[in-house]
Parts: C-alpha cells; sequence; structure tokens
C-alpha cells in the first residue's frame, strides 16, 4: 500500500518533472542534425518559467472557457499521464482509469484546446481547431484499435495488467502487436503535432495546426499549454515503451533496486524515443493537410486489421 | 405499482382535456405544465420504486371485448416509465418559462399531457390492442405538436413526412403482433410468449419489429423525419420527441425481441450490429454536414441511436451464444446510453431552444458568442456537449466504455458473421465518438464561442429561471451519472436479470465507488477518481501559479498574426469549420462537390464557393419510392372518369378473381 503509493507518487512528479526535458532532448537532436549549436537541453524549463513569470495579455472579448482551458488541459493530461506505468505496475491509482480512459482524458484535453481555439473569433484559430478536429478524427479511432488489439492480446484493457502480461515471455512476437506498433506511431506523431503531420516550430500561418490553435496564448496561460504538450510527447514516449517494450517494468512487490534499475531503464527509452524523433523528424518533409487523412487512416486500418485478426483467429 | 401508474396516466390524459379548454385563458399554461412536472415526478418515483418489485399486472374491460385491455409494470417497463418520467418532468418545467412566448397556446399545450400519457401507456401495455393503440396516440399526439407552428416554412412538410413515417412504423409493427397472435388471436403478451412460432414466422417477426421501431427510433435508412420534426416542434417537444420517444420505440424493440420472441439467433444479432453501426457513423456525418442546430441535434440522436443497436446487437450475439453475462453487461451499457442519452439530448435541446429564445435563430452561421450574452444557457449547454461527446468523466463515456468493454470480450464467438461485425463495429463506435467530438466543437465554438454574426445574436438576453432550473437539473444528472455510475448499473440489474437471466456484479460496494465490469484485472474505471483528480491538479496548479508566479492580466486586441481584421465575417463558420472532415469523409458519403467562380481580372463581381451535397438515403429509398407512388396516382387517375357500366364490370372481375384465388387455395 505504502510502496505503491509511493511509487505513484515518484511517478508522478517525474513525469512532471522530466518533460520538458524530453522536448529539449528532442529539440537538441534535430539542432545537432541540422549542424546547429541548438538551444541547451534546459531551454524549454527556462521558457516555462519565463512564461509562467509574465503578465497574460488577454483579448478583449476572451470568455471565461479560454482562461480556465489551459489549467483544465494541463490537469487532464497529468491524470492522464498519471496513469501510465512509465517504470512500474501497480500504481496505487492505475485502476481508476484504463487504457480507453486514458484516450478518452487525451481527447477531453483536445476538445477544451479546440474550444479554446474558438473563443477570440479569429480566422487562425478557427483554422487551427477545424484541423484539429480533422486529424483527431481519424487519430482518435486508430488509437482506439490500437487498444483493442493490445486488450485482446493480453485480455484486459488495464494498463498495469497489459503491461504485465507483455514483458511476460508469454506474450512473445505477435503480427497484430507489430501492426499495432506502426498504427501507434502514426497515432503518436498526429497526436503529438510532431512532423509530417504538423510542425510545432513553424509560424508559417497556413501550415500551422496546434501553434494556430494557442495563437492567442501568451504568459501563464501558454506555459501550461505549453507543458500540457511537453507531458503529452512523454506520456506517448512512454506508453510505446510499456506497451510495446515492456521489458524491465519493475512489477507490484519489487525490491528496490528493482526498482531504480526499472527507473533507468525507463529513462534509457525515453532517451532512445527521443532521439528517434528527431532523427525521424529531421529526415522527413512535412505532409499537405489533405494527406494527413490517408496518413492516419493507415493507422485506422492497420489497427483494424490487427484487431479482425484477432478475433478471427481466435477460438478457430 | 401497476395503478398507480395508471392513475398517472389517467391524470395526464385529464391534463391533456383541461389544456383544450383553458386554450384561450393567459397564463393557464403554467397551471397545465406545473401539474404535468408533479405528475411525471410521480412516474418517475414509481418507476424508480417499481425496478426491483415484484411484477403487476392490471386489466380494464375495454378494448377487444375478449382480452380487454392489460397493463403490466415489470422492470423493463418501470425503467422506461422512470425515464418518461425525468424527460416528462425536465420537459414540463422547462415549458413553463419557454412557453410564454407560444402564440397559439392551444396548439401545443394539449398535446403535450396527451403525449406523455401515449408514451407511457406504450411502456405499460401487456397486450398488442393497447401497445398499438398507445403507439399511435403517441405518433398521433407528437405529430400534432410538429404541426403546431404549421405556418412556417417547412413545416407542413415536415409534418407530412413524419406522419408517413409514423404509418409505416404503425403497418410493420400491425403485422409483427398479427404474426405473432397467430390465427387464434391470442393477442395478450403472454399467450405470446407461451407460443411456439416456427423458425421462420420468427424471422419475419424480427424484421418486422426491427423496422417498426427502427423507424420510429430512427434508423438509417428510416431516419429522415428526425431531422425534419424534431426543429419544426417546439423545443421541449423537441427535447421529448428526440429523448424519449426514440428511446419508447427502443422499449419497443426491446420488448418484442428480448421478450416476446425469447433466445434471439445469431444471424439476427449480425443484422441489428450492422444496422447499428452504420447508423451511428452515418447520423454523425449527416450531423457535421448540418448548420442548423436542432437539425444537428437531431442527427446526433440518430447516431446515439445507433450506438444503442449496437448494445442490443451485442447483448443478442451473446444471448444466442449462451454468454448470459457477457449479455448482461452489453445490455447494461445499451439501457445505460438510453438513459444518458436521454439526460443529455433533453439537455441539448432545451439549450438549443434557448438560443431560439434569445435570438430567433436556430441557424448557427447566424450565431456567435453568446456564451458573453447567456454565460448560464453556455455553461449547461457545454455540459451537455462534453457529455454527448463520450469525455470523461461525465456520463457518455461511461456507457461508451461498457460498450467497448463488451466488444472486447469474446473475441471467440463461433460464428463468422460475428467474428468480422463485432470489430468492425468497435471501429465503426470509436470513429463515431471521435467525429462526435469533432461535430460538438462545431457546435459550442460557432453558437458560443467567437464574436457574435448579427445583432439579434449580439442582443441575446439570458432566458428565464424556469428554463435555467430544467438545464442545470438535466447537467448535474450528466455529472453525477457519469462519477457514479455504479448507481446506475446497480439500478439496471434487475432489468438485465429479468430478460437475459443475469446481471452485472453489484457494483456500489466497489472500493472508491469504482465500476468493474468482470474483474478489476480485466478493466475498472473510477469517474469520481478521475474527476476528482483533474479538478484537484488544476485548481493547484492555478492557485501555486496564481501565489508564487504572477497573477498581472492585460486586456487587449486580439493578436491574430499581428493582422486583425473587425470584421465578424472572417470568423471560422459551421460550413468552413467542417469543410476538412466534409472533404475526407463527405465525398464517398454524400457525394460532395465544391465549385468555386472566380470573377475575371478587372470583374467586380464576388468570387463564390458552392457546396453540394446528396443525401443517399433520401435519394436511394424515398425519391423513387416517391415518385413510383407519384406515377402510379397519375395512371391510376383514369379511373376516376369511367362510366357506370364499366364500374360494374369491375367489380364483376374482381368478384371472379376473388372466387378463383378462393377455389385454388382449397
Amino acid at each position: 500500500m505504502i510502496t505503491d503509493l509511493l511509487v505513484q507518487g515518484v511517478q508522478m512528479t517525474s513525469v512532471l518533472l522530466l518533460a520538458p526535458l524530453l522536448t529539449g532532448l528532442v529539440r537538441k537532436v534535430k539542432a545537432r542534425l541540422q549542424r546547429h549549436q541548438g538551444p541547451p537541453l534546459v531551454q524549454p524549463y527556462r521558457d516555462l518559467r519565463r512564461l509562467i513569470g509574465k503578465e497574460v495579455v488577454l483579448a478583449e472579448n476572451a470568455s471565461w472557457l479560454f482562461r480556465v482551458a489551459p489549467y483544465m488541459i494541463f490537469a487532464v493530461t497529468w491524470v492522464a499521464a498519471s496513469l501510465i506505468p512509465t517504470f512500474a505496475t501497480g500504481l496505487m491509482f492505475s485502476w481508476s482509469g484504463d487504457l480507453i480512459a486514458i484516450a478518452a482524458l487525451l481527447g477531453s484535453a483536445r476538445f477544451m484546446q479546440a474550444l479554446a481555439g474558438m473563443d477570440i473569433g479569429t480566422s487562425f484559430g478557427g483554422i487551427g481547431s477545424s484541423r484539429e478536429v480533422m486529424i483527431a478524427s481519424l487519430a482518435e479511432p486508430a488509437m482506439l484499435m490500437i487498444v483493442l488489439t493490445v486488450a485482446l492480446i493480453a485480455g484486459s484493457t488495464q494498463l498495469s495488467t497489459v503491461a504485465g502480461f507483455l514483458a511476460s515471455p508469454e506474450a512473445g512476437l505477435r503480427v497484430s502487436l507489430a501492426l499495432a506498433l506502426v498504427a501507434f506511431i502514426i497515432v503518436a506523431l498526429a497526436e503529438n503535432a510532431r512532423i509530417p503531420v504538423d510542425n510545432p516550430a513553424t509560424h508559417l500561418e497556413l501550415t500551422m495546426v496546434h501553434e494556430a490553435m494557442v495563437l492567442e496564448y501568451s504568459g501563464r496561460h501558454l506555459a501550461m499549454i505549453d507543458l500540457a504538450s511537453f507531458l503529452k510527447l512523454l506520456l506517448y514516449v512512454s506508453l510505446i515503451g510499456c506497451l510495446f517494450f515492456p521489458f524491465g517494468i519493475a512489477q507490484s512487490g519489487s525490491a528496490l533496486p528493482h526498482y531504480l534499475l526499472a527507473l533507468v531503464l525507463w529513462l534509457v527509452k525515453l532517451l532512445v524515443g527521443g532521439v528517434l524523433l528527431g532523427v525521424f523528424e529531421t529526415s522527413i518533409a512535412k505532409m499537405r493537410v489533405f494527406r494527413v487523412p490517408n496518413f492516419l487512416g493507415a493507422a485506422f486500418m492497420l489497427g483494424l486489421l490487427g484487431v479482425l485478426l484477432l478475433f478471427v483467429s481466435q477460438g478457430m | 405499482m401497476i395503478e398507480p401508474s395508471a392513475y398517472c396516466i389517467a391524470l395526464l390524459l385529464a391534463l391533456s382535456a383541461l389544456g383544450v379548454c383553458t386554450a384561450r385563458i393567459r397564463h393557464a399554461h403554467y397551471v397545465i405544465y406545473a401539474a404535468c412536472a408533479l405528475v411525471c415526478i410521480a412516474l418517475a418515483w414509481i418507476g424508480v420504486v417499481s425496478l426491483d418489485a415484484p411484477v403487476t399486472v392490471m386489466k380494464l374491460p375495454l378494448g377487444l371485448p375478449w382480452i380487454g385491455v392489460n397493463f403490466r409494470l415489470d422492470s423493463l417497463a418501470a425503467a422506461f416509465i422512470a425515464l418518461i418520467g425525468l424527460g416528462g418532468a425536465s420537459a414540463s418545467v422547462y415549458a413553463m418559462g419557454y412557453g410564454r412566448h407560444e402564440h397559439e397556446p392551444g396548439r401545443v399545450v394539449p398535446f403535450v399531457p396527451a403525449f406523455l400519457a401515449g408514451m407511457a401507456l406504450v411502456v405499460i401495455a401487456n397486450d398488442a390492442f393497447a401497445f398499438l393503440f398507445a403507439w399511435e396516440l403517441m405518433s398521433l399526439s407528437s405529430w400534432a405538436l410538429v404541426m403546431a407552428h404549421h405556418r412556417e416554412k417547412g413545416n407542413a412538410h415536415a409534418a407530412y413526412v413524419y406522419l408517413i413515417m409514423a404509418v409505416f412504423s404503425g403497418l410493420t409493427l400491425l403485422l409483427a403482433f398479427g404474426l405473432l397472435a397467430g390465427p387464434s388471436g391470442g393477442f395478450t403478451f403472454a399467450a405470446i410468449r407461451a407460443s411456439h412460432l416456427p423458425a421462420m414466422t420468427i424471422a419475419i417477426v424480427f424484421v418486422l419489429a426491427l423496422i417498426g421501431t427502427g423507424s420510429k427510433a430512427g434508423l438509417v435508412p428510416l431516419h429522415v423525419w428526425l431531422p425534419l420534426a424534431h426543429p419544426a416542434a417546439p423545443s421541449h417537444v423537441s427535447a421529448l420527441m428526440s429523448g424519449v420517444m426514440t428511446k419508447v420505440a427502443i422499449y419497443g424493440f426491446i420488448r418484442i425481441v428480448f421478450d416476446l420472441l425469447g433466445t434471439p439467433t445469431w444471424w439476427s444479432a449480425v443484422v441489428v450490429l450492422v444496422v447499428g453501426g452504420v447508423t451511428s457513423v452515418m447520423g454523425v456525418l449527416y450531423a457535421l454536414m448540418e448548420h442548423d442546430l436542432k437539425r444537428l441535434l437531431a442527427y446526433h440522436t440518430v447516431e446515439n441511436i445507433g450506438i444503442i443497436f449496437i448494445g442490443l446487437g451485442l447483448a443478442m450475439a451473446f444471448w444466442a451464444n449462451g454468454l448470459p453475462a457477457a449479455a448482461a453487461l452489453a445490455l447494461t451499457a445499451a439501457l445505460f446510453h438510453v438513459f444518458n442519452h436521454s439526460v443529455f439530448k433533453s439537455l441539448l435541446f432545451f439549450g438549443s431552444g434557448a438560443v431560439l429564445t434569445a435570438t430567433g435563430e436556430r441557424d448557427m452561421e447566424h450565431l456567435g458568442g453568446l456564451i458573453h450574452r447567456m454565460p448560464k444557457t453556455a455553461f449547461a449547454f457545454l455540459v451537455g456537449c462534453v457529455a454527448i461527446s463520450a469525455l470523461p468523466p461525465l456520463n457518455g463515456f461511461v456507457s461508451e466504455w461498457l460498450t467497448f468493454q463488451a466488444i472486447v470480450l469474446h473475441p471467440d464467438l463461433p460464428q463468422w458473421g460475428l467474428k468480422i461485425s463485432i470489430p468492425a463495429d468497435g471501429a465503426l463506435l470509436a470513429l463515431s465518438a471521435a467525429l462526435a467530438a469533432a461535430c460538438f466543437v462545431k457546435a459550442f465554438g460557432v453558437c458560443f464561442l467567437g464574436r457574435p454574426r448579427t445583432a439579434q445574436a449580439a442582443d441575446a438576453r439570458e432566458v428565464d429561471v424556469f428554463s435555467l432550473a430544467s438545464m442545470f437539473t438535466l447537467a448535474a444528472i450528466c455529472l453525477l451519472a457519469g462519477v457514479l455510475p455504479g448507481a446506475v448499473i446497480d439500478a439496471l440489474a434487475p432489468v438485465t436479470q429479468a430478460i437475459v437471466g443475469a446481471h452485472m456484479p453489484t457494483q456500489m460496494d466497489q472500493a472508491w465507488l469504482s465500476i468493474v465490469p468482470i474483474a478489476e484485472a480485466h478493466s475498472s474505471y473510477d469517474g469520481l477518481l478521475i474527476f476528482l483528480f483533474i479538478a484537484a491538479s488544476a485548481w493547484i496548479m492555478a492557485a501555486a501559479v496564481h501565489r508564487f508566479a504572477s497573477r498581472r492580466l492585460r486586456r487587449g486586441p486580439a493578436w491574430d498574426c499581428g493582422f486583425p481584421d473587425p470584421s465578424p465575417a472572417t470568423q471560422y463558420t459551421a460550413g468552413s469549420f467542417a469543410q476538412p472532415i466534409r472533404r475526407v469523409f463527405g465525398a464517398v458519403v454524400f457525394g460532395t462537390s465544391e465549385t468555386v467562380t472566380m470573377p475575371a481580372p478587372g470583374d467586380m463581381a464576388p468570387a463564390r464557393i458552392e457546396k453540394h451535397i446528396h443525401d443517399p438515403a433520401w435519394e436511394t429509398f424515398y425519391a423513387p419510392v416517391g415518385a413510383a407512388v407519384g406515377a402510379t396516382a397519375d395512371w391510376m387517375n383514369v379511373l376516376q372518369f369511367l362510366t357506370i357500366r364499366r364500374y360494374l364490370a369491375f367489380v364483376f372481375v374482381a368478384l371472379i378473381l376473388l372466387l378463383l384465388v378462393l377455389a385454388l387455395w382449397q
């Protein structure tokens, strides 16, 4: 009980504290690959501190929703991230939401964000929200298909159970899981507004999706939204780690050294994930907006294929 | 508890008569609606307490002389009586405020209690005659309400289409009950349950019941009347039709297919699953193309009916394979969604009615910025939007979560039809949930956020206290059912026990009030904790930032990348918001196309963009049938102008033909 609570506390604080570092890492890798010096790894922390300290410049016709949304987006994303067994299963509150709930929580965050984008009534906010929901309308079902694939293999949607099962030798290699992994990477790129779906570094008006939605935000509100998107990136990388590369996750009731080892392994996974993302983003060009549905449609179809395969192969 | 519910229905009918008598008295509607609300609260209470009570029956010496009129209140009927009571009470309270703006209250007030009475009678009917009589009472009284504003453009057409679909639905149910009762005329449900029907008859009755109840509920392609009739009716009636009447149709389906026909066959489950999946996605895609707020909500009813039918289809699939526990889970999911949809759809229709009262507009392209002028309505409407988009921690998520749990429960069913259709339905359900969220970002964002697009929207005023009270009550129910779903699941346990012979494990004694459909290692969800966590972390973060960092705030003009345009016409509209999705999905489903007309350089004419959308259901099914009926009528018109000798010849030929048929039959 006490261990579970402790693990939960460590997990919650570690995801919050490490999230900006992961984004800093990806930026650094991208800069180095493009032969820049790049900002230091800790730059996202500095940005956050600077933004939090600044005054908020709010558009004249902003409503309460615009001011509440950043905190809600942050809170929902953090709660979702707290449910993920990053380095250990058996978190104190992992049973309060399963994989479907995590996907839906991220959907809630996006819902708030898209609404906030429309609040001021500018054309950029509208374009961002409209494209974001178009992307989400394909990414979310693809995500749910992946969840169903994993749930069918592990016989559970409970993330701790799933990670425990997939880490055991029982799971083995499966075609459905491979399909799900490809689909999941596509979804993760889209959900985190990465190249080729969206460009986190762009401020070129017509290519923005996420940046267009948050264009009117400033100061502490922007800091909250940025922190939420850092958290989301960390969440997705950790989720890939815990679903598809679950080796080394500490099970409930392990000894302390095992926990420490698992923590180190998680950091290594994050490092590998961050570097791979940086390399991938540098090596590929951004897509036109209307090519994105095909890209995400492929993820949806892969996910559906994985689920169908499992349905067809069982009970034969 | 059957007598009190019968008294309540009698009271409603009496209120209807009173409404006719007092139609010309000012403010009489307050009294009628208040009484109606009280009776409905009583009905809801009766429904809730008789969920777990023994079955009670009642027989009145009316109707067919050899069977009378039979009523019966079992747990299934009790659940729907509670639903009608809740929907009726909230609509009546809302109407006390909303009804003030009615120009001809005599066209609305008397029919609302009659409509409620008709729906309640359908639910407690225990013989085919009473069921069909109540079904038609429900149809006709709601038709009268759709016709209430008959001088407005399009309403008469809407009522006409609705009447045709209602007659069609009644006809198929009449045939279904005729086959169920057989030649001996055993019209009571008890006699039907006791009879052993051949498999062929069961199959035909199933199809007829699906068509008959499906056309009332709004299954694609029988949904065409919903987007016409819901906007035509006054908003509290739209809420009742959409939130409650479609559920009564679902009750009819459950009563006939689950109760009267008994254990289903697996292929009928496949049919229901396919129809449900297609309905859910088509409904939400139709809604995305729409910019009339009430039509949008009507199409979302189609979507949610599809989701409910997915749950029912899953229950049939598991039941047919002898898995009562799984069937109980799927049926609970479906019934939970029935309840949820009834609550948040009523709330959303009330919200649209409030917008209509405040601005006189249903067209979203003429609204905007209402969150500043109508903050309370906006908040309640937002709660409804989050709930219907199946987002945690509100109630819509719980029922869809349960449906997903049912989908992944048994991948080992032996039939290939189910092996394919169940995962396909999972994909369609996921797609419709995501598209619904997109659609409600559009609905809320365009109507309530941004800048007002017209003077009416800029001058809107917050609505009256009755409307707000009703909306906030429903919003509170959305939250409560979302954070304490165990209470609803436990309340539904007797219903599934009575139908499929199993129920979900008791939820309210789980630790931390979480819900655990099968086992904790399998899946669990705790709406209460999730809600508390979100609230706590948002509050702590906000407090910390305000306390330790900065709380300064300055208002300035919008940034908009340095080029803010003062005209509200530069905002995204409903049409432009849905354009990417229209392009992605609409090209296949609706054959949408856009033509851009650019004037030549120097020409001062404005550039134009035209979008064309085809309605596949209307063009494939209804237009040909309508054309055929018209052509036949033209052709038969000749028969009106014949001489008496020819008419006599017709009579003679008809007589000979009938005798021939009889001779061949023997």
